[in-house]
C-alpha cells in the first residue's frame, strides 16, 4: 500500500519503502507512536533523510513541524548518513574518570574524524552516547552488538583494525 | 497455555521449588548480565552446555543464565549450588576442568575461586567473599537464583504470589496503608514516599488511570535498574499490578531507555509469559481484575527521566517538561490521573505485600527504611551492583563491600546522584545512608549511583563534565536552565583553560542560586548541585586553575606543561614505553624526554608514572 507519492531518495532502495509503508500502516492509528515509528525508519533506512520525514508525516496524517519536532529532540534520531561501523564510546561518569576523553582523543587522530562524525570513507562514525550502564567495564565502547570494555586509548586502534 | 487461577499458583509454586532447591543435582548458575555477556558469559555458557550433553550429565546438572550477579567486577562469573561455590573470570577453556573435578569428583577448583585483596587468601563461598557478606538483598533477592527468562523459577521462588493477595485478599486501602506502613520512598531520587502518591492518585476522579514505571535511568555511572529489570523483570511487573489494584487503574507503561536492549528484551518475554499464564491482562487469576502492561521505549533524552518530560514522550511528542501543579496524580499521561514509580522502588513492593509493611520497615534508619540498591563504579576494586540496609555508611560500602580504591591511590571523593548530587570527601565519609543525612553534606541520595573517584581526578573538570551534560540535556524551554547552565559550563571552560578569574567563582555561584530558584523542573533546579559542591569541598583546585595556571591532579591538558621533572624522575622508562605514538625519548637509566611535535597529549605517560614526574 501507497500512502503517499513516494519521494526519490539515493539512500532509499526500493526494497526499503514496502517496510517503510508497513511500519507507518501498523502505527497510524495508535495515538503517540510516532517515536516508534521514526525509530524503525530509521532501523530501515539508517538515518532520517528530510523526504522520509515528510513521507512519514503525510502518512501518518501529522504536521511536518510535528515530525521533525520530535526528531531533531531526541538524540536516537540522526538526519546524516552514517558510516558502516558507529562506535559508541560511553561519556557516562565511569568511563569518564577511567579515561574516554583520551580515548576519544585518539580515535580522532587515528581515523581523521570529529566526535560526531563519520570518517571520510565512511568505515566509522563516533557517536559518543549517554551513560550505558556498564560502568562495571570502563571504559566502554559499542560497535554493533559487542561491547568491548576495559579498553584503552592503545587497545582501541587494534580492536577497531577488525571492523572493516 | 493455560490461564492460572490462584490455586494452580500454588501448586506451580510447590513444582518450580522442587526444581529450584532440587538438592541432588548441580545448578550452575552463570551470570548473564549486560557486564558478563560484554566480557565473554555467552562462550562459557554454550560451553558449559557441550560438556554437560556430552557426558551425559543431562540430568545431574542444570546450567541456568541468571540476570547480574552484581560482582561486574569479577566476570564472567559462575555460581555452583549447593555448596555456593564462586567461580570467577571463567573463560571457555576452564569449563573441561570445572566439570570433571567439580561435578564428578566433587572437588571445588580452588583456582578460580575469588582472591581475596588484602589477606591474599583464596576463598570459594559467594556469601563470604565481602563484596556480597555486607549486603542485604531485598530488591534484588532473586538475582542469580533464577533465569529472568522463566516465569516458573520466579513462580518457584514466591512469585506472583504478592498479586495473589492483593487482588484477592486485600481492598485498594489495605494495599496504599501498607505500603505507607513500610515508609517506601522513592528510589529514583527524590524520595517522595510511595504510598502518598497512590493515595493521591487513588483519590483522582476518573474512570482511566495509569501506572506507569520509570526505566529511563539516566543518570551517568547508574544501573540498579538495568540490572533489576535485567535480573528479575516479574517482580517490577508484579509492582505495576499492585500499584494498578491501589489506584484502579487498567493500563501500565514501562518507560525504558533505548540504551538497555538486554533489559528491554527480558522484560517483553516476562510481560509474553505473564500474559500466558493469566497473570496479566484480563481476569488476572479469575479475580476480575484487568491490568496491561506495554513497553514505550525512549529515544534518548536526559530529560524524560522527569514524570511530566516522560509523560509527553509517551504521548509522542517532544519530551519537555510542564510546570507543576497540576501534579500526576491529577493529570499526568493524557491528562488523566496517573502514577510514576521507578524500576526498583516497585520491585520492592511485592515484598512489602507479602511480608508486610513492618517487615520492610525494620531495618533502616529514622526516615529512610529499607535497603538501597547502589552502583559502585569509577575508582574503586569491586565495580559492581549492590543493596544495603539504610543507614550503611558511604565507607563500609566503598571500602568493605567495594574492597576500596586501586593502585595504591588516595580516595578524593564520591559522587552520588549524578548530575543532579554532589561529591562527598574523606572527612564524611562515615554519613549514614539516608535521604536527609546525605542532603545534609551537600549531596542527594539520588538513583543509586555511586562514582568513586582518587586523587588523580580533577574536581573543577569533573564539575566541567557534568556540567557538559546538563547543558547539553537540557531541553531549552525555561530560560534559567538553558542560559544560565551554558553560562556555567563557559565559565568551568574557561577555568579549565588556565584562563579563569577570580571573579568567576562568585559568578558561578550566582548563577547557581538563580538557576536552582528559578528553573522549571528537577534537571535545572538541581543542575548546579555538582558545581555548588565541588565549590563547597574543592575550592583550593578552582583557585589553583585561576590563581596559578596549575591542575593539582594533572587532568586539564591547557595547565600540563608535557615535560619531564629531572628531580622525580627515576628514569624507569615507563612512560616511553607506555606512549602510544613513540614521543617519550629514553634509553636505560636515562633521563626521559618528551617531543612535543610528536606528543598527542593523550596522558597515557600521567597515568603511568608513578613518581608524578611529569609535569
Amino acid at each position: 500500500m501507497s500512502l503517499a507519492m513516494r519521494p526519490e531518495h539515493a539512500d532509499i532502495t526500493p526494497d526499503m519503502w514496502p517496510q517503510i509503508d508497513e511500519v507507518i500502516a501498523v502505527n497510524r492509528s495508535i495515538k503517540g507512536s510516532v517515536i516508534a515509528v521514526l525509530r524503525q525508519c530509521q532501523d530501515v533506512v539508517g538515518y532520517l533523510p528530510v523526504e522520509l520525514m515528510e513521507y512519514i508525516a503525510s502518512g501518518m496524517n501529522l504536521a511536518r513541524s510535528d515530525v521533525f519536532g520530535v526528531a531533531s529532540f531526541y538524540a536516537l534520531f540522526s538526519f546524516e548518513p552514517k558510516g558502516r561501523h558507529t562506535l559508541k564510546v560511553c561519556t557516562g561518569t565511569a568511563c569518564y574518570v577511567k579515561g574516554i576523553k583520551e580515548i576519544i582523543t585518539r580515535i580522532c587522530n587515528e581515523y581523521d574524524m570529529e566526535e560526531g562524525g563519520t570518517s571520510p570513507d565512511m568505515r566509522f562514525t563516533l557517536e559518543p552516547v549517554r551513560c550505558l550502564g556498564a560502568c562495571g567495564l570502563a571504559p566502554v565502547m559499542v560497535i554493533g552488538a559487542d561491547t568491548h570494555g576495559d579498553v584503552s586509548s592503545d587497545k582501541v586502534v587494534d580492536i577497531l583494525q577488525a571492523y572493516e | 497455555m493455560d490461564r492460572f487461577t490462584i490455586e494452580d499458583l500454588t501448586a506451580a509454586r510447590t513444582k518450580a521449588a522442587a526444581v529450584l532447591e532440587n538438592p541432588d543435582i548441580f545448578h550452575l548458575m552463570v551470570c548473564s548480565g549486560t557486564g558478563c555477556h560484554a566480557t565473554g558469559s555467552l562462550p562459557v555458557v554454550e560451553a558449559l552446555r557441550q560438556e554437560v550433553a556430552q557426558r551425559d550429565l543431562g540430568d545431574k546438572v542444570r546450567v541456568v543464565e541468571t540476570g547480574c550477579n552484581g560482582f561486574c567486577a569479577a566476570g564472567p562469573i559462575m555460581v555452583v549450588h549447593p555448596g555456593d561455590i564462586f567461580y570467577q573470570k571463567l573463560k571457555v577453556e576452564d569449563v573441561p576442568v570445572i566439570i570433571e573435578e567439580h561435578i564428578l569428583k566433587g572437588k571445588p577448583v580452588e583456582k578460580y575461586f575469588y582472591k581475596d585483596p588484602v589477606s591474599k587468601k583464596k576463598i570459594p563461598s559467594q556469601d563470604d567473599i565481602p563484596f556480597f557478606a555486607h549486603q542485604m538483598p531485598r530488591a534484588l533477592r532473586n538475582k542469580g537464583l533464577i533465569d529472568p527468562e522463566s516465569i516458573d523459577d520466579y513462580i518457584g521462588r514466591d512469585g506472583y504470589r504478592a498479586t495473589a493477595k492483593a487482588l484477592q485478599e486485600m481492598s485498594a486501602d489495605e494495599i496504599i496503608e501498607e505500603v505507607k506502613t513500610s515508609g517506601l520512598r522513592g528510589r529514583g531520587g527524590a524520595g517522595f514516599p510511595a504510598g502518598m502518591k497512590w493515595q493521591f492518585a487513588k483519590a483522582s476522579p476518573g474512570e482511566t488511570k495509569f501506572v506507569l514505571c520509570n526505566a529511563d535511568e539516566g543518570d551517568p555511572g547508574a544501573f540498579m535498574d538495568r540490572s533489576i529489570l535485567e535480573a528479575d523483570p516479574h517482580a517490577v511487573l508484579e509492582g505495576m499490578i499492585i500499584a494498578a489494584k491501589a489506584i484502579n487503574a487498567r493500563q501500565g507503561y514501562v518507560y525504558a531507555r533505548t540504551e538497555y536492549p538486554l533489559a528491554i528484551r527480558r522484560l517483553g518475554i516476562a510481560i509474553e509469559q505473564a500474559h500466558e499464564r493469566g497473570l496479566i491482562g484480563d481476569d488476572i487469576m479469575g479475580t476480575g481484575f484487568n491490568f496491561h502492561v506495554e513497553i514505550y521505549q525512549g529515544a534518548g533524552a536526559f530529560v524524560c527521566g522527569e514524570e511530566t518530560a516522560l509523560m509527553r514522550s509517551i504521548e509522542g511528542r517532544r519530551g519537555m517538561p510542564r510546570p507543576r501543579p497540576p501534579f500526576p496524580a491529577h493529570k499526568g499521561l493524557w491528562e488523566k490521573p496517573t502514577i510514576l514509580n521507578n524500576v526498583e522502588t516497585l520491585a520492592n513492593v511485592p515484598q512489602i505485600i507479602l511480608n508486610g509493611g513492618d517487615w520492610y520497615a525494620s531495618v533502616g534508619t529514622e526516615t529512610s527504611k529499607g535497603t538501597k540498591v547502589f552502583a559502585l563504579s569509577g575508582d574503586v576494586n569491586n565495580i559492581g551492583l549492590l543493596e544495603v540496609p539504610m543507614g550503611t555508611s558511604l565507607r563500609k560500602m566503598i571500602y568493605d563491600i567495594g574492597g576500596g580504591i586501586p593502585k595504591k591511590r588516595k580516595f578524593k571523593a564520591v559522587q552520588l546522584g549524578g548530575p543532579s548530587g554532589g561529591c562527598v570527601p574523606e572527612e564524611y565519609l562515615d554519613t549514614p545512608v539516608d535521604y536527609e543525612e546525605i542532603a545534609k553534606v551537600g549531596a542527594i541520595m539520588g538513583s543509586g549511583g555511586a562514582i568513586v573517584m582518587d586523587e588523580n581526578t580533577c574536581m573543577v573538570d569533573m564539575a566541567r563534565f557534568f556540567m557538559d551534560f546538563i547543558q547539553d540535556e537540557s531541553c531549552g524551554k525555561c530560560t534559567p536552565c538553558r542560559e544560565g547552565t551554558r553560562r556555567q559550563l563557559e565559565l568551568l571552560k574557561k577555568i579549565c583553560d588556565g584562563k579563569g578569574e577570580p571573579q568567576d567563582l562568585n559568578e558561578l555561584e550566582s548563577l547557581s542560586d538563580v538557576i536552582k530558584e528559578t528553573a522549571l523542573c528537577g534537571l535545572g533546579q538541581t543542575g548546579p548541585n555538582p558545581v555548588l559542591s565541588t565549590l563547597r569541598y574543592f575550592r583550593h583546585e578552582y583557585e589553583a586553575h585561576i590563581h596559578e595556571q596549575r591542575c593539582p591532579a594533572k587532568r586539564c591538558v591547557a595547565l600540563l606543561k608535557f615535560e619531564v621533572n629531572e628531580e622525580l624522575c627515576t628514569r624507569c622508562g615507563m612512560c616511553a614505553r607506555a606512549c602510544p605514538v613513540d614521543a617519550v625519548e629514553w634509553e636505560k637509566k636515562q633521563l626521559a624526554r618528551i617531543d612535543k611535535e610528536k606528543c598527542i597529549e593523550c596522558l597515557t605517560c600521567y597515568d603511568k608514572c608513578k613518581f608524578n614526574a611529569i609535569d
